[in-house]
């Protein structure tokens, strides 16, 4: 069913009404010769009722956190998610709007991302946010660009504790470019003040460092921003988990000039990557260079609260090639389900909700690292994921797992994660929604390969 | 003009009041929900933590966000408040031009949400997300034979994201041959925005090109090959059809003037719901084109979004295509191919806008072929319907059906005489709130017009109901063209100062 609603009687009006004799006519502008005369090579339409059957029929040979118990993590977690999300952010006048081109017709998402706005600038410190960039990858990617453009140097200093996609991302966001990528060393797992004061030049533009960082370790924020800013002009941009910003030191509270983060932790399904929603902050010196969508609370003519699209010569439906990035369509819906979500767990909600993180992730590593032969990668400070070095290939320990329904974590030696690890590595990361009882059972499975 | 009178009540501002009004026009403004917040409310609550507390080192910890606390009743009254204070396609007609605002299938967002879809882990074994890999495998495979190309790329997140990755991809390719000096890309003088935004993200030169009377200038495209020399060009960027909403028959001749130069064509793929099934990006010489899902396969547009823009490429560019890439293997399953060394890289993390393709996947399911073609048939006719009853009062440049000069699936108008009456294509425009019709795409391609798109799934009463409402506003436009400049009346509120916005901007909450 292709949901038209012309009758063949109406159309023979509409056409009458237009002076065609055909639909065909319609399409003369079309030259013959490179008309499609075939049908298409597509499976015959199918009605709701087969589609309900064929879509739950392939939905049902996936396995995952809805029928395993989920240890994974590595830049998207399975938190909770509070059931009026979905019923409120289904909402059709929410779902089937567009971008809030016209204000007097789009009062709601507006006023909607301008708490977004401001619930962002509040979780990072910072002083602006925009309304959301495509993920967190791509919100890095642009905090880069809008670093280089700001102070017009060229050398990007990035953390090799960043996520691998992440630094991929950059990589081919830099490419064509002028900017060159400067991986910063770890040490023990995470990036040292001294590494950075060392390689800062006179060139560098920003210093990106990611906290928690892919290991899970918390970073020295305040050490690595405050040596970056012993140099004038240099940005320090923050790359953040929403849900650790709840409970630790905030980005903008250890000096960083921009946020960046993936918003996927605040109500946004796992979806097996996709749509998530990039999150970007800033300090106010970057209002105009900022990219994406940004409303403003303004009046209407009287003199009412109202909110509009703004400052929109920024952008590249105004300024064409001179833009500040290309983005046009954002996130706009799962921007949605975050402010909900920020404002249906609050102030002391999403803190708890950092807090037993911390402590679960806590207990599991405790609990593992008794068993012999396991021992924590890192010695640094984590949040909820944590890296643990086994007595055997992380992959027997993944596989004898998921026979107990347990996804035991992420195997960081493998090319889905650039291979940054070893092959008894394994990065486990916990939710507020683990129990202890769900996390006595991965220890029992990790128990049968201690030495 | 009854039929107005029929559905909307009058809305001059001294009317009587309907119980629209009093439902919608004269509510008060709807607070922050920072105002919201009553210390110690909480909308949910979390399980007793059911381990020991570990050591938290207090120099970890930050200062509490200062996020509203509000109870759950609450929560659902303001933001169902604010999501009554937004026009949708649910709720009106929102012929926004280039936007493709159709229908939305439900059971779209059902497959979405279905727990083996939506509670996914990206990292996880492929053998764990068969059923998921098949609906990328074949939405992969829908999208190749709807284009008429040889491979596809799920990835992109977004119209202007497809178009990144394929400058990107083009990038990669004359590299890869030796000819790294092609970064000129033209464009056409009507492009979206974005097309120009996207080549400077890849460090390629965006040269405009003239059109003329909607249709691209070839002479000048020609003159451009000459002046900037063949071997600098990368490619030209086209839509089509265009955004004047008329197809350019001379799009083979264009991708000629390409191909002769060594350079390609890229398809801006906005308006395919006017081609779909009559003919093919692959046919006319498109090398690489994007879609946008959220235009053409009714994945809903959520605000502003998200969308999904893959990408169809020619033989040629595909070992140039992001990794990693959906396969099926020759026992049948399905597996992400990461070893693709001539790959651009990743253009985003983990894979693809996964949520959106299902409801992709289901659209074009439901429609099957037949059902695609209808689809830009009825887009088609909807658009020349609309522009056949109205260019009498609307001017249309590109539009002249007695010398079969049709429309494809929007028209431009550009209403000169209502506007010399002394009201501003503003005032146009927001009186339509008043009539609870979304106002069209306004200013482009062409200085004060209106860019209608009806798309394919409005009723012939809708249709009807539009025509009665614009041949309406122009009435009070002869009449009375002071009291538009007073529109919209009967909207949750009056203009907005944009203006004020830019001049001081105020984008957080302060209180």
């Amino acid at each position: 069913m292709d949901y038209t609603q012309i009758t063949p009687h109406e159309q023979s009006a509409m056409l009458e009404a237009i002076g065609a004799e055909s639909i065909e006519q319609l399409f003369n502008a079309i030259p013959q010769q490179i008309r499609f005369n075939d049908t298409l090579d597509l499976p015959p339409a199918m009605s709701e009722l087969q589609l309900k059957r064929e879509l739950a029929e392939m939905a049902a040979h996936n396995h995952g956190p809805h029928d395993m118990v989920c240890f994974m993590g590595g830049g998207a977690y399975d938190h909770f998610c509070p059931v009026l999300i979905d019923q409120l952010a289904g909402r059709g006048e929410f779902l089937t709007a567009y971008t809030p081109y016209q204000a007097e017709a789009s009062q709601g998402s507006l006023q909607a991302f301008f708490e977004f706005q401001t619930q962002v600038a509040r979780l990072t410190g910072l002083d602006i946010a925009n309304a959301s960039l495509y993920e967190g990858a791509t919100a890095v990617a642009e905090a880069v660009l809008m670093a280089l453009q700001h102070c017009g140097k060229r050398r990007v200093l990035v953390a090799s504790t960043l996520h691998p996609d992440y630094r991929a991302v950059l990589r081919t966001y830099l490419q064509d470019l002028p900017g060159d990528l400067v991986e910063l060393p770890a040490d023990g797992g995470r990036i040292a003040a001294q590494t950075v004061r060392r390689e800062l030049d006179d060139e560098a533009a920003c210093v990106v460092i990611q906290s928690p960082n892919v290991w899970g370790l918390i970073e020295d924020w305040d050490g690595c921003f405050g040596a970056a800013h012993e140099r004038d002009g240099v940005c320090a941009i923050a790359v953040f988990n929403p849900i650790a910003c709840a409970l630790l030191r905030k980005p903008g509270e250890c000096s960083a000039d921009i946020a960046a983060g993936e918003g996927q932790p605040l109500g946004v399904p796992l979806s097996l990557g996709g749509p998530y929603l990039g999150l970007l902050a800033a300090r106010n010196q970057f209002m105009r260079k900022i990219p994406g969508r940004l409303i403003g609370r303004t009046t209407d003519t009287e003199g009412r609260a109202a909110y509009c699209l703004t400052l929109q010569t920024r952008e590249q439906h105004i300024r064409g090639a001179k833009a500040t990035s290309n983005i046009c369509t954002n996130q706009g819906l799962l921007a949605l389900r975050a402010t909900m979500f920020m404002t249906a767990m609050g102030k002391h909600g999403l803190r708890e909700m950092a807090q037993q993180c911390y402590h679960k992730a806590h207990y599991l590593a405790q609990q593992i690292t008794a068993l012999d032969g396991y021992a924590l990668k890192f010695d640094g400070p984590f949040f909820c994921e944590f890296c643990i070095t086994c007595p055997k290939p992380v992959t027997q320990i993944i596989e004898a797992a998921k026979r107990r329904r347990i996804l035991a974590g992420i195997a960081p030696h493998g090319r889905r994660m650039g291979r940054i690890g070893d092959e008894n590595d394994l990065l486990i990361a916990v939710t507020e929604q683990r129990t202890k009882h769900e996390m006595d059972a991965l220890v029992e499975v990790l128990e049968e390969f201690a030495t | 003009m009854t039929s107005v009178m029929e559905t909307r009540p009058k809305t001059t501002r001294a009317g009587t009041r309907s119980i629209h009004r009093l439902a919608r026009g004269d509510r008060p403004v709807e607070p922050v929900i920072f105002e919201k917040s009553v210390p110690g409310q909480r909308a949910v609550d979390l399980p007793p933590l059911d381990v020991p507390r570990a050591d938290l080192p207090p120099e970890l910890i930050g200062a509490p966000v200062e996020l509203p606390e509000v109870g759950q009743h609450d929560v659902m009254t303001h933001y169902t408040h604010l999501s009554q204070r937004n026009f949708s396609v649910d709720g009106n007609f929102y012929p926004l031009g280039s936007c493709t605002m159709k229908h939305n299938p439900r059971i779209n967002e059902w497959a979405a949400a279905l727990d083996g879809f939506a509670q996914l882990h990206p990292l996880q074994d492929d053998e764990q997300i068969q059923g998921a890999l098949r609906l990328l495998y074949e939405t992969r495979c829908f999208l190749q034979e709807i284009a008429g190309l040889d491979e596809v790329s799920l990835q992109p997140a977004a119209g202007a994201h497809g178009e990144y990755t394929g400058l990107k991809v083009i990038r990669a390719y004359f590299k890869d041959i030796g000819q790294p000096q092609r970064h000129i890309v033209l464009v056409p003088d009507s492009a979206h925005g974005t097309n120009p935004a996207s080549c400077t993200m890849c460090a390629c030169h965006a040269v405009t090109v003239k059109t003329a009377h909607g249709y691209t200038d070839l002479d000048d495209l020609r003159r451009l090959v000459n002046e900037h020399g063949a071997n600098t060009i990368a490619a030209f960027m086209i839509t089509n059809p265009n955004t004047a909403g008329l197809f350019d028959a001379k799009i083979c001749e264009a991708a000629d003037i390409m191909h002769d130069a060594g350079a390609l064509l890229y398809l801006d793929g906005a308006n395919m719901n006017a081609i779909l099934g009559k003919t093919r990006p692959g046919e006319f010489g498109a090398d690489v084109m994007h879609f946008n899902t959220h235009k053409t396969f009714s994945t809903p547009h959520g605000c502003g979004g998200p969308g999904a823009g893959p990408i169809a490429v020619g033989e040629k560019l595909a070992p140039y295509l992001p990794a990693p890439q959906v396969m099926m293997a020759e026992d049948g399953s399905f597996y992400f191919d990461r070893d693709r060394p001539k790959s651009i890289g990743k253009v985003r993390s983990f894979t693809s806008q996964f949520g959106v393709l299902v409801r992709c996947w289901a659209y074009i399911a439901a429609c099957g072929p037949d059902g695609l073609r209808n689809v830009a048939e009825k887009a088609v006719l909807s658009a020349n319907y609309l522009a056949a009853r109205l260019c009498n009062v609307y001017e249309m440049p590109y539009f002249d059906p007695k010398k079969g000069r049709f429309c494809a699936h929007e028209f431009v108008t550009v209403p000169n005489r209502l506007l010399r009456k002394g009201v501003s294509l503003n005032d146009i425009a927001k009186r339509m709130i008043d009539y609870d019709i979304h106002p069209p795409t306004m200013h482009w391609p062409l200085r004060d017009c209106l860019m209608v798109e009806p798309t394919d799934t409005e009723s012939k009463r809708t249709l009807d109901h539009f025509v009665d409402v614009m041949l309406q506003i122009a009435q009070e436009i002869e009449r009375d063209p002071k009291s538009l400049a007073e529109a919209p009346t009967d909207a949750p509120i009056r203009r907005a100062d944009e203006v004020a916005a830019a001049r001081n901007p105020v984008l957080v909450w302060e209180g």
